[in-house]
């Protein structure tokens, strides 16, 4: 079997974050490189945050699903040599999160500053006014909001 | 001698984090808001994971394990600022700590992003956006209670003249201090302690709280060299209770 950086990354699709199912490695940005050699892949990933508990769960996943397609030589390599942010969330992931109920995080030049969490679009009715209720949330990476609109409680997926 | 310039750095960083990563996860459960319940325990799982990473440089350069590092030494051979050990107290204490803490440590992962030692400088790069958000919820609340009530205020006011000198035992100079700065691995504890008055002065003074004199207040010093309060040998117990029951357990 010839393998290629594409196929791997459609069979990579398939893994998905644990503690959001619609969303996969690969859309999340986690997953920064793929590297083939003859029937060794190495796979690259960041962590979305230092302390996320989830990481060992996505790389025994990634190596899990790549054996199940035959490829059996798979090392996972986690570094910070590529920091994520969540600019690396791709639009397909974004609209995935939208979809599932979390607001996108929204672009920024990398200095997050409390106006940029502020400010987020309900993900169910599409309104701005809206108030962050704390920056923290039931995972690292979600911060809580009400929307004045609809009257719901929703999370982001932060802007780090 | 770089070395054991930048083992000492990574120690006294790590440890810091994992001690006050305790300290916050105290609050689970406890927050005097469900939201602030939220806040303490993410941001002490932030630290904790962040100390992991730390320990993790040191056991590159041939230390131990990070789980025997932090689970297997007795309060003397920490390295953490005596501020981070100090008992939660009530949630002013906590507040004015985190809000004293966080500010110096944001500012030190800034420096060192730049940092000569490439593990370090990567690790900071990543770190900085993540002690950015401690530092905006400590903020936050400061300017509110801040200016509040006359209640808030002054318990306020009451934590801040108490934690003050501690806060300035965090930039306790290495005796490899030099070393560090001429390697160009980290700038220094001193050039971190201005741009860090600088950084709280500034929120403080859109509060009604007053920033004691820190040329005249006296740094409580001694937590790089293994001295500290009689609270953090309990701290180390409960922490390490699980494990050494059995530390080849695994979950």
């Amino acid at each position: 079997m010839v393998l290629t950086e594409e196929q791997l990354l459609e069979w990579l699709e398939e893994v998905k974050d644990p503690e959001i199912p619609v969303l996969s490695l690969v859309d999340l940005g986690v997953i920064t490189k793929v590297e083939i050699d003859n029937e060794d892949v190495l796979v690259n990933m960041t962590p979305t945050f230092v302390g996320c508990p989830a990481i060992d769960m996505m790389k025994q996943d990634v190596i899990d699903t790549l054996n199940k397609y035959g490829v059996e030589n798979v090392t996972v390599n986690v570094s910070f040599e590529v920091q994520w942010n969540s600019n690396k969330i791709s639009d397909k992931g974004r609209k995935a999160l939208k979809e599932f109920g979390l607001a996108p995080p929204p672009k920024h030049n990398l200095i997050v500053d409390l106006d940029i969490i502020e400010n987020v679009a309900c993900p169910y009715c599409g309104s701005e006014n809206t108030e962050m209720k704390t920056p923290f949330g039931p995972t690292l990476c979600r911060s809580i909001h009400y929307c004045n609109n609809c009257h719901q409680a929703f999370e982001q997926f932060k802007p780090i | 001698m770089t070395e054991i310039a930048l083992k000492e750095l990574l120690y006294k960083i790590a440890d810091d984090q994992l001690i006050l990563g305790h300290r916050n996860s105290e609050w689970t459960g406890l927050g005097p808001l469900l939201e602030e319940d939220i806040a303490f325990s993410s941001m002490a799982q932030d630290k904790v994971g962040q100390s992991h990473a730390f320990y993790a440089i040191l056991h590159e350069l041939g230390e131990s394990e990070p789980d025997t590092i932090a689970f297997m030494r007795n309060a003397d051979q920490f390295h953490n600022c005596q501020l981070v050990e100090l008992p939660n107290g009530e949630y002013d204490f906590s507040l004015i700590r985190h809000f004293l803490f966080d500010h110096a440590e944001l500012i030190r992962f800034q420096m060192l992003a730049e940092s000569s030692y490439e593990p370090l400088s990567l690790l900071a790069k990543k770190l900085q956006g993540e002690v950015r958000y401690h530092v905006m919820h400590a903020n936050t609340w400061i300017k509110q209670l801040g200016s509040a009530t006359d209640e808030s205020i002054k318990r306020l006011q009451g934590s801040l003249d108490f934690a003050l000198p501690y806060a300035l035992g965090i930039f306790e100079l290495s005796p490899h201090e030099s070393s560090l700065i001429d390697n160009k691995i980290f700038a220094g504890e001193d050039a971190l302690k201005a741009r860090w008055l600088e950084s709280i002065e500034k929120v403080i003074s859109e509060t009604q709280l007053n920033l004691p004199d820190a040329t005249v207040a006296s740094p409580v010093l001694g937590g790089r060299t293994g001295l500290h309060t009689e609270h953090l040998q309990p701290l180390v117990e409960e922490m390490s209770e699980v494990f050494k029951i059995d530390p080849s357990a695994d979950w």
